[in-house]
């Protein structure tokens, strides 16, 4: 049997067993959190089909100028999280810090663009119930549109916060140099979970602005 | 059997216990917390049986009515069925079962109690300060845009305790997969664990669907917009979908865990090695995932398109076909072996019986036609809870007495144990038989006052809740008793296989002195007949 280090938890046996443990967990929470924009986004796409003119010429309002930057940034931020996994594996402390930091940049720099979008959306009246004028026919469902679009990004910019908040804890926790080699799984659990944000993101995009556009 | 390291229940103070960690010491958290809106939700039960004891309903006024109703499906649904084996009894033999000193992440278990409590308060608050009436099922428009009360509060409560089943679910799912003791290999895991697998799974991933549902909810009562109301643009039947998409497997929630149960106590008691292990394992799965495909048969008369129910219906059909091999299993288990009569096994045989009952009649319901008539009648009254009540509750009534020496040191009195499960079998029936002749003649769920010529059919089932009543009440008094007269339980009082009963009773705070090694298949019982000489010849 092998000693107690601090390394592990107790309940496990082995740091290893502790790891593999700690990742299969993250990717078990991924999958209820596909069901969860899951279901959002079936009743987006039933939505759709149902009134496809009207979410077309929804649409159309939304800015590409805004989600294709967005996109991009989140897909370098994806980019320099992966190296930060790489880093942290390989025990570079700063270079780990670095890159956390900018990953979580990237993020606040999607959250920045993302508030002068609803900015921009609240100046044009498309703020359901709030703040909506809708010049064109079938006003109402033009306003589900809306609906959709503000409750599924705004839950995705509630993953980015919370992704942000984790990737700023573990930048801290790296430059202290509590995320040596052999525990570089915290990192790697932050990745998976950044990744799937990104990749939330990389579907709502095409969902929300790109269909029907010309 | 004290134990020289001591036991997880040497500490005594508060804290000890609110911040414990220990699987243990959560299992017991959540049975007091269950005990409590098990409670509540069987006093609005009892309301509502004394109000129809008379035609004209005349205790509570037609709202409260529907108030009760409502708060005894929500709290039983979500605060004591869906946690009652699973959070209890899973949480405090999983880690033992599989030879490990604690579920994977322990904190993670404590958050999940803590979010289930959190939301049982958000319920308790909308029921004491005015009620929901929606029923639990929260149908759309009623809820988003008529109800009265506090709809937002109740549905938020659902929703943090949602939260708190996916972190359970999830826990166990890693614990299985990676806390396993060495050679305890997947076909040496008790079913118990596989029962419990599959229940993960379910909760894992259908109750995200349930917590967007009902946000979703939320949002069109709170700001008026939303996609379920027809005068927004929305369409109610895509809630109905989207509620049962989660709650059709949910009942898979809440009789898996009770199947797992009956798979332990039924070999133990009858000395026999289960029968057919790897059918009984693979049909706790194969439930999971049918299960997940047979919604649509809520809304039969839903608008759904005839070509959707045809569907719906032979799947409903075929997801009864790996619950009817378990029963052929444990009824084959019990063949030529030394049957005892203890209380576990009473209700092993109760469960057996009324799951049955439940099941058939659940057949009667996926056939479209024989649905039109029977839908929405205290038919499907009687039918989900001789799943429910019959099937769960009865299971972890069995297994509490099951794994109780083990919880808690100390025997329960067997004779009390024994008339309880006796009282409990007889109060149920004479409560739900009535209710399925009630709606096949008609009377549909959910009234408050009914015709005269219903009466007798109410009568009998008030009477049968009394006696029900009683059944309950017992155990909670002697199992107190018990706490400080029972006698001491020795490690393995029923001589039973398994690693949860190879360390002491109570167990040691990491549950082993030193992590077993599994050399053999779990079930290794022998008759005692096979054990003595024999005239007839033995087969090799």
């Amino acid at each position: 049997m092998l000693e107690q280090t601090p390394a592990h938890a107790h309940q496990f046996e082995t740091l290893e067993q502790q790891r593999e443990a700690d990742t299969l967990g993250m990717w078990t929470f991924l999958a209820t959190e596909v069901l969860f924009f899951g279901g959002l986004i079936m009743c987006y796409t039933f939505a759709r089909f149902s009134y496809p003119q009207a979410f077309e010429a929804a649409s159309h309002r939304l800015y590409v100028a805004y989600g294709g930057p967005n996109t991009a940034i989140l897909l370098c931020s994806s980019f320099t999280m992966a190296l930060a996994v790489r880093a942290a594996q390989l025990g570079g402390r700063k270079a780990t810090t670095a890159l956390l930091a900018v990953t979580a940049l990237f993020g606040a720099g999607f959250l920045v663009v993302k508030g002068f979008e609803y900015h921009t959306d609240y100046v044009e009246e498309l703020v359901p119930r709030f703040r909506f004028h809708w010049e064109g026919p079938d006003a109402a469902h033009a306003e589900l549109f809306f609906w959709l679009y503000f409750v599924l990004t705004g839950l995705h910019a509630l993953h980015v916060t919370i992704g942000i908040v984790i990737l700023t804890i573990v930048a801290i926790l790296s430059w202290r140099g509590k995320i040596t080699a052999e525990k570089y799984v915290t990192t790697e659990i932050v990745g998976l979970y950044w990744h799937f944000v990104d990749i939330v993101w990389v579907f709502l995009f095409p969902l929300l602005y790109l269909i029907g556009h010309r | 059997m004290k134990n020289a390291r001591g036991t997880y229940l040497d500490e005594h103070s508060v804290s000890s216990w609110l911040l414990t960690t220990d699987h243990k010491r959560i299992g017991i958290l959540y049975l007091i917390s269950i005990v409590v809106y098990f409670g509540v939700a069987a006093v609005a039960a009892a309301l509502m049986r004394i109000n129809l004891l008379t035609p004209q309903g005349g205790l509570v006024l037609p709202a409260t009515y529907n108030k009760l109703f409502t708060l005894h499906g929500v709290l039983m649904v979500w605060f004591f069925l869906i946690p009652s084996i699973p959070a209890v009894l899973g949480n405090f033999v999983i880690p033992m079962m599989i030879g490990a000193r604690d579920v994977a992440f322990p904190k993670l278990n404590l958050l999940s109690w803590y979010l289930f409590n959190l939301g049982g308060a958000c319920a308790l608050y909308a029921v004491v300060w005015g009620g929901v009436d929606t029923g639990w099922t929260f149908y759309t428009p009623y809820s988003t845009t008529y109800a009265n009360g506090h709809v937002v509060t109740m549905i938020m409560g659902v929703f943090i305790a949602g939260f708190g089943s996916i972190l359970t679910g999830l826990n166990f799912l890693i614990t299985i997969h990676k806390m396993r003791a060495p050679g305890m290999t997947w076909f040496r895991l008790p079913l118990f664990i596989w029962s419990l697998y599959s229940t993960s799974v379910i909760l894992v991933l259908a109750t995200p669907v349930l917590a967007i549902t009902l946000l979703a909810i939320a949002v069109e009562r709170l700001w008026g917009v939303g996609i379920f109301d027809p005068n927004l643009g929305g369409d109610p039947v895509l809630f109905q979908h989207m509620f049962w998409f989660y709650s059709h497997p949910a009942v898979y929630i809440m009789i898996l865990p009770g199947m797992g149960v009956v798979s332990e106590v039924i070999p133990c008691f009858s000395r026999k090695r289960i029968f057919g292990y790897h059918f009984v394992a693979f049909s706790s799965l194969a439930i999971a995932v049918v299960g997940f495909f047979v919604w649509g048969h809520h809304m039969f008369v839903s608008s759904e398109s005839i070509y959707a129910a045809m569907v719906f219906s032979i799947l409903s059909f075929i997801v009864a076909v790996p619950s009817a091999i378990k029963v052929f299993n444990w009824t084959a288990t019990l063949y030529k072996g030394s049957v005892s009569y203890d209380t576990p096994m009473l209700y092993a045989f109760g469960f057996i019986g009324l799951f049955t009952i439940g099941g058939l009649t659940g057949l009667f319901l996926a056939a479209i036609a024989v649905d039109v008539h029977l839908h929405d009648t205290y038919f499907i009254v009687a039918h989900f809870h001789y799943i429910m009540v019959g099937g769960m509750v009865l299971s972890f009534m069995g297994g509490l007495h099951y794994w109780w020496p083990k919880i808690s040191g100390r025997m329960y009195p067997e004779a009390m144990g024994r008339i309880a499960a006796i009282v409990t079998f007889i109060g149920f029936n004479l409560t739900f038989f009535p209710q399925f002749l009630l709606g096949y003649l008609g009377q549909p769920r959910r009234y408050h006052a009914y015709p005269p010529e219903f009466q007798v059919f109410h009568v009998l089932s008030t009477a049968g809740a009394t006696i029900l009543g009683v059944g309950y009440l017992l155990p909670l008094l002697y199992f107190l008793w018990s706490i400080k007269y029972g006698a001491r339980a020795p490690a393995n009082p029923w001589n039973a296989t398994g690693l949860e009963w190879q360390t002491a009773s109570p167990p040691p705070s990491e549950n082993f002195e030193q992590i077993p090694i599994v050399t053999a298949e779990p079930y290794d019982y022998h008759p005692e007949a096979e054990e003595e000489p024999q005239p007839e010849p033995q087969h090799a």
